[in-house]
C-alpha cells in the first residue's frame, strides 16, 4: 500500500532579512516550518555569527578564552582572523566593555570600535550592547551613526529602552534586534511597539531571549515553535520576523562548558562536553525555529554548518 | 481515530440500565471519549462495538517496551507533534552500537560503559538505555557468540538484536529471549522468517524499508503474520531524511489515524564525525525518534544528549520542583550556615550539589516558589523577603540552631534589608550569586 504524505502547507511565511554590502547575507522567507522542505519553499540557510567583543575575554572560560588568545587582543585582529582564517559569514560585536560593571567605556570609544571593525571586514555586522538598558540607548545611538548606511544589525531593543534604539536604527538605516523576556505575547507586543514607530516590519529580528540547554532551553525552545506556528498557520505579519539565537554567551555560562573532568566525572572531558553544549544548544533552537545564531567556538559552529548541510 | 461522544452512543446498549454506574447511556459514551471510563463497566455491550471501540481507543502510536525489569525502555504512546501542547510521553532511548566483529575485550569494554553510564540530574536516574549489537561479520555463530558476551556482562540491559539473517537472529535471540530484545531487520525479502523468529520468542521486531511505501507495506505484511509490536526503520539516514519521515510518520500517526505507521522509530545516528552525530542524534530526540543509536558513547555526548532529552520531555506547564522545607546536607551541628534557594529542582540541584561538593555542612531552606528559579521567582513575586521572613518563621528552625543568621542568594543581595525588617534579630548575609562561588564562599566561613 502506498503511504499517503501527509503535508502541510501555509498561508504564512517567514521575512527573508539581509544584511552586509559586499557579501550579503540572507536568512528567514521559508513557508514551512524548520527544514521542512519536503513541503514547501526554504531559500536560505540559518546563518551562524562569530561573536567577537570590544574589550578582551578575560571573563570568557578557558576552553572558549584559549581559541582565540592569539586574536582577541583587539576586535579589529579578532574580526579579521574569524573572517579571514575560520571563515566566517557575519561577525557579532558585543559591546560589553560599556557595561558600567565593568570598563565601563563611553559611547564614542563604542563607535570608534564599530567604525574600525566595519573598514577591517567584508562581511555583514551586528552590533550589540552589553544588556544594559540605558547604557545600551546611548551606546547603540553612537555605533550606529559610526554604522551608517552599512546594513549592519543593531541590538538589543527591549521594552526599556526600544524607541531610542529604533529611531537610531532608521535615522541611520539600519537592521534592529528586538529582545523580550521568554515570552510569546512580549515578543508580539515589542514588534507591534517597534513597528507603529514607523519601522519596517521586514527589517527586524526577533530575538525570543536564548537559554542553554539544560538551563531553561526547553522554554526558549517552546516560545520559538510557538512564534512560529503563530507566524504560518495564523499568518499573524507581527511575528513573522526571523528568530534570533544568542546561544554563545549562554552556553558558555552553563557548569558544563566550564567544569573539570575532576569537578564533573559524569561529563568527561571538558574542552569535547563544552563544544557539545554550544552545538547542541544551536541546533535545538534551529529546529526549533532560529534562522540567525551567535555562537563561539570555531568546532561548534563546523559541526553546526555540517548539520544544516545535511538538513538542506 | 478517536470517536466522538455521539459516535460511541450508537454502539452503546441504548437502555440506560445505569449497571455501568452511569444515569444514561448517552452519559457513559461521553466519559469513554474522555478516556475517563472504561468500556468493560457495560456488561451488556455487544462483541461488534467492543471491537470497533477497542481499535479506536488504541493508541495511535502503539507502546512497545524495549527490554524487561526494572530497565526496561517505554516507547510509543506520543500523543501530539508539539510540546508545548502536552508533555511528551515517552523519552526517546539512547543506544549505542556494538559489532560482532569486535573482540570480547572490546564487547566487554564497551558493556562496561554502558553499566556506568547512569547519572542523576535534577533528580533523575538517567543512563545509557540499550546496546546494539549488529551482525557485521554475517556470521550467525560469531552474532550469537557477541550477544552471549554482551548478556553475560550486562545482563539487565536492553538489547537491540541488528540483523537480516533468520538463521543469525534465531540463534542470538534464543540466547537473550528472557531480556525481550528488539530483533531489528525484517525486511521485504526475509519478513516471514523474522516474523516468525519474533513471534515464537514474543520479542518485538524492528522493520526496515527504502520508504515510507515500502515501510506501510512491510508493517501491513507483518502484522498480517501476528507480529504486532514493530519499530519503524524508514531507511532514512540523512538529517534531511530523518526529519522527512520522522514527521510524515508522526503526523499520519496522530492526524489520520494512519495505523500502519502507528509505531515507535528507531533513527541511527552513527557518524565519523562525533560532534555532528551528537547533533544528529539531538535532531531525533527533538524530532520523534524513540530509539537513536549512537556509534560511541562517550561521557561527554552523552551528557548532551541526556540533558537535552531531559529538556525537550519535561512538562511545559508545570517545572520540576522540590517540597518546601529545610534540608540538610551532611551532619550540620546546631551552628552550621543557614542558607536560602528556590524549590525550582534546577536550582536546588545546583545550589546542593556545590555544597556537598564543598564537604560543609548546612542547612538548606528551600522556599516554594511553585518551581521558578530564584530570579524569576523574586521577578514574579515568588522569592520576596516577606515569603522568605514567613517561611523562617514558621519553620521553627529558630528553636534548632544556635544563630540567626541566613544567607541569600548574591542575585538577590537587593532584598537582605527588607529580611532584616520582617525577621527581627536576624542577620542576613549575602553570598556569592552563583552556587558555583559557594564552595570557596563557605569554606572561607569555616576557617
Ligand atoms: C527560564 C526562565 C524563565 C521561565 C521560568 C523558569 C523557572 N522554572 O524558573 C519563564 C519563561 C516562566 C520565565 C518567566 C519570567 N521571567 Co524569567 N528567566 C528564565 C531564565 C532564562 C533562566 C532561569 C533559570 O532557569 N535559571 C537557572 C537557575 C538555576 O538559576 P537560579 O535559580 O537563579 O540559581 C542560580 C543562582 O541564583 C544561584 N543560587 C541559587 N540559590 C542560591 C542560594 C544561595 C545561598 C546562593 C549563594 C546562590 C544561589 O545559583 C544558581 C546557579 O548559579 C532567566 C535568565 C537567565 N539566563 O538566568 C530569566 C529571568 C530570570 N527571567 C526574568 C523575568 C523578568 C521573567 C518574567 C517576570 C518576565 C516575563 N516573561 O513575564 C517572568 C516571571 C515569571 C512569571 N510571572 O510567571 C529576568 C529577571 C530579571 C530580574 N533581575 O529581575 C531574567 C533574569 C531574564 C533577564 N535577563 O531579564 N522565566
Ligand atoms: S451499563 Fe451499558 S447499557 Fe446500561 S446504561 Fe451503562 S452503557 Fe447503557
Amino acid at each position: 500500500m502506498a503511504f499517503t504524505a501527509p503535508n502541510e502547507t501555509f498561508a504564512g511565511k517567514v521575512f527573508a532579512v539581509d544584511a552586509g554590502l559586499d557579501k550579503k547575507i540572507v536568512f528567514g522567507g521559508e513557508n514551512v516550518l524548520p527544514f521542512h522542505l519536503f513541503e514547501g519553499s526554504v531559500p536560505n540557510r540559518p546563518v551562524i555569527a562569530y561573536e567577537i567583543q570590544d574589550v578582551p575575554p578575560a571573563d570568557w572560560p578557558e576552553t572558549i578564552r584559549k581559541a582565540y588568545d592569539a586574536v582577541s587582543g583587539d576586535p579589529v585582529t579578532w574580526a579579521k582572523h574569524c573572517q579571514d582564517k575560520l571563515g566566517a559569514k557575519a561577525i557579532a560585536l558585543r559591546l560589553v566593555g560599556t557595561h558600567p560593571d565593568r570598563e565601563n567605556r563611553s559611547p564614542e570609544d563604542a563607535a570608534k570600535t564599530v567604525s574600525d571593525v566595519l573598514a577591517a571586514i567584508s562581511v555583514p555586522l551586528i552590533i550589540l550592547g552589553s544588556n544594559h538598558v540605558e547604557k545600551d540607548a546611548a551606546v547603540l545611538m553612537a555605533a550606529a551613526t559610526a554604522a551608517k548606511d552599512k546594513n549592519c544589525f543593531l541590538g538589543k531593543a527591549q521594552e526599556e529602552n526600544y524607541k531610542t534604539i529604533v529611531a537610531a536604527c532608521m535615522a541611520n538605516n539600519l537592521k534592529l534586534i528586538a529582545m523580550s523576556q521568554l515570552d510569546i505575547n512580549l515578543s508580539k507586543q515589542l514588534n507591534i511597539l517597534i513597528t507603529q514607530m514607523g519601522f519596517n516590519k521586514e527589517n527586524l529580528v526577533t530575538d525570543p531571549m536564548c537559554s542553554a540547554l539544560g538551563y531553561g532551553l526547553d522554554y526558549t525552545y517552546s516560545v520559538m515553535e510557538r512564534i512560529r506556528l503563530a507566524a504560518l498557520t495564523q499568518n499573524d505579519v507581527t511575528m513573522q520576523m526571523p528568530m534570533l539565537a544568542d546561544v554563545g554567551i549562554n552556553s558558555w555560562k552553563a557548569k558544563e562548558s566550564q567544569a573539570s573532568e575532576e569537578d564533573l566525572p559524569i561529563g568527561g572531558a571538558l574542552e569535547p562536553r563544552a563544544i557539545s553544549w554550544e552545538a547542541v544548544t544551536a541546533c535545538a533552537l534551529m529546529i526549533a525555529g532560529s534562522e540567525l545564531l551567535i555562537m563561539r567556538h570555531p568546532e561548534a559552529i563546523n559541526a553546526v554548518e555540517k548539520f544544516i548541510d545535511e538538513l538542506m | 481515530m478517536a470517536l466522538s461522544g455521539v459516535e460511541i452512543f450508537k454502539l452503546l446498549p441504548k437502555t440506560n440500565c445505569k449497571k455501568c454506574g452511569h444515569p444514561t447511556c448517552l452519559a457513559f459514551a461521553m466519559k469513554l471519549a474522555q478516556r475517563q471510563a472504561s468500556l468493560d463497566l457495560c456488561p451488556d455491550v455487544s462483541e461488534e462495538a467492543k471491537k470497533v471501540l477497542g481499535e479506536a481507543s488504541a493508541p495511535p502510536i502503539r507502546p512497545v517496551v524495549l527490554g524487561a525489569g526494572d530497565k526496561a525502555v517505554k516507547m510509543g504512546e506520543e500523543t501530539v507533534l508539539f510540546r508545548h501542547d502536552k508533555t511528551f510521553v515517552n523519552p526517546c532511548a539512547i543506544a549505542v552500537e556494538v559489532k560482532d566483529t569486535m573482540s570480547a575485550d572490546e564487547l566487554n569494554a564497551i558493556a562496561d560503559q554502558v553499566l556506568n553510564s547512569e547519572i542523576d540530574r535534577v533528580g533523575q536516574k538517567i543512563r545509557i538505555d540499550a546496546i546494539l549489537v549488529s551482525n557485521a561479520s554475517g556470521d550467525a555463530g560469531k552474532f550469537e557468540a557477541a550477544v552471549k558476551t554482551i548478556t553475560a556482562k550486562a545482563p539487565a540491559v536492553a538489547l537491540i538484536l541488528s540483523t537480516t539473517d533468520p538463521a543469525a537472529a534465531e540463534a542470538a535471540v534464543k540466547v537473550a529471549a528472557a531480556g525481550k530484545p528488539l530483533l531489528y531487520g525484517a525486511n521485504e525479502s526475509n519478513a516471514e522468517a523474522m516474523a516468525n523468529v519474533a513471534k515464537t520468542h514474543k520479542v518485538s521486531l524492528g522493520v526496515a524499508a527504502k520508504d515510507l511505501d515500502g515501510l506501510t507495506a512491510l508493517t501491513d505484511k507483518i502484522k498480517g503474520l501476528g507480529v504486532e509490536d514493530m519499530v519503524l526503520d524508514s531507511g532514512a539516514r540523512t538529517a534531511k531524511e530523518i526529519l522527512r519521515d520522522n514527521t510524515y510518520i508522526r503526523r499520519a500517526a496522530l492526524k489520520k489515524g494512519n495505523k500502519s505507521v502507528g509505531f515507535p522509530v528507531i533513527t541511527f545516528a552513527q557518524r565519523d564525525d562525533a560532534n555532528l552525530e551528537t547533533l544528529i542524534a539531538s535532531l531525533g530526540i527533538t524530532k520523534y525518534s524513540s530509539i537513536v543509536v549512537l556509534s560511541s558513547i562517550e561521557r561527554w555526548k552523552s551528557l548532551a544528549l541526556f540533558v537535552l532529552r531531559q529538556n525537550i520531555y519535561t512538562n511545559p506547564q508545570v517545572p520540576l520542583q522540590v517540597k518546601q522545607d529545610i534540608y540538610k546536607i551532611g551532619t550540620p551541628s546546631n551552628d552550621a550556615p543557614l542558607l536560602i534557594t528556590s524549590n525550582f529542582s534546577l536550582t536546588y540541584f545546583i545550589v546542593s550539589g556545590e555544597i556537598e561538593g564543598s564537604k560543609v555542612p548546612v542547612r538548606l531552606a528551600v522556599l516554594d516558589t511553585e518551581g521558578l528559579s530564584v530570579l524569576t521567582g523574586w521577578a514574579a513575586g515568588k522569592f520576596t523577603a516577606s515569603k522568605i521572613a514567613q517561611f523562617i518563621q514558621e519553620s521553627g528552625i529558630e528553636k534548632e540552631i544556635s544563630h540567626k543568621e541566613l544567607i541569600i542568594p548574591g542575585y538577590v543581595a537587593i532584598l537582605s534589608g527588607s529580611i532584616e525588617d520582617k525577621l527581627p534579630g536576624w542577620k542576613i548575609t549575602v553570598g556569592p550569586r552563583e552556587a558555583n562561588g559557594l564552595p570557596a564562599f563557605l569554606k572561607a566561613r569555616t576557617n
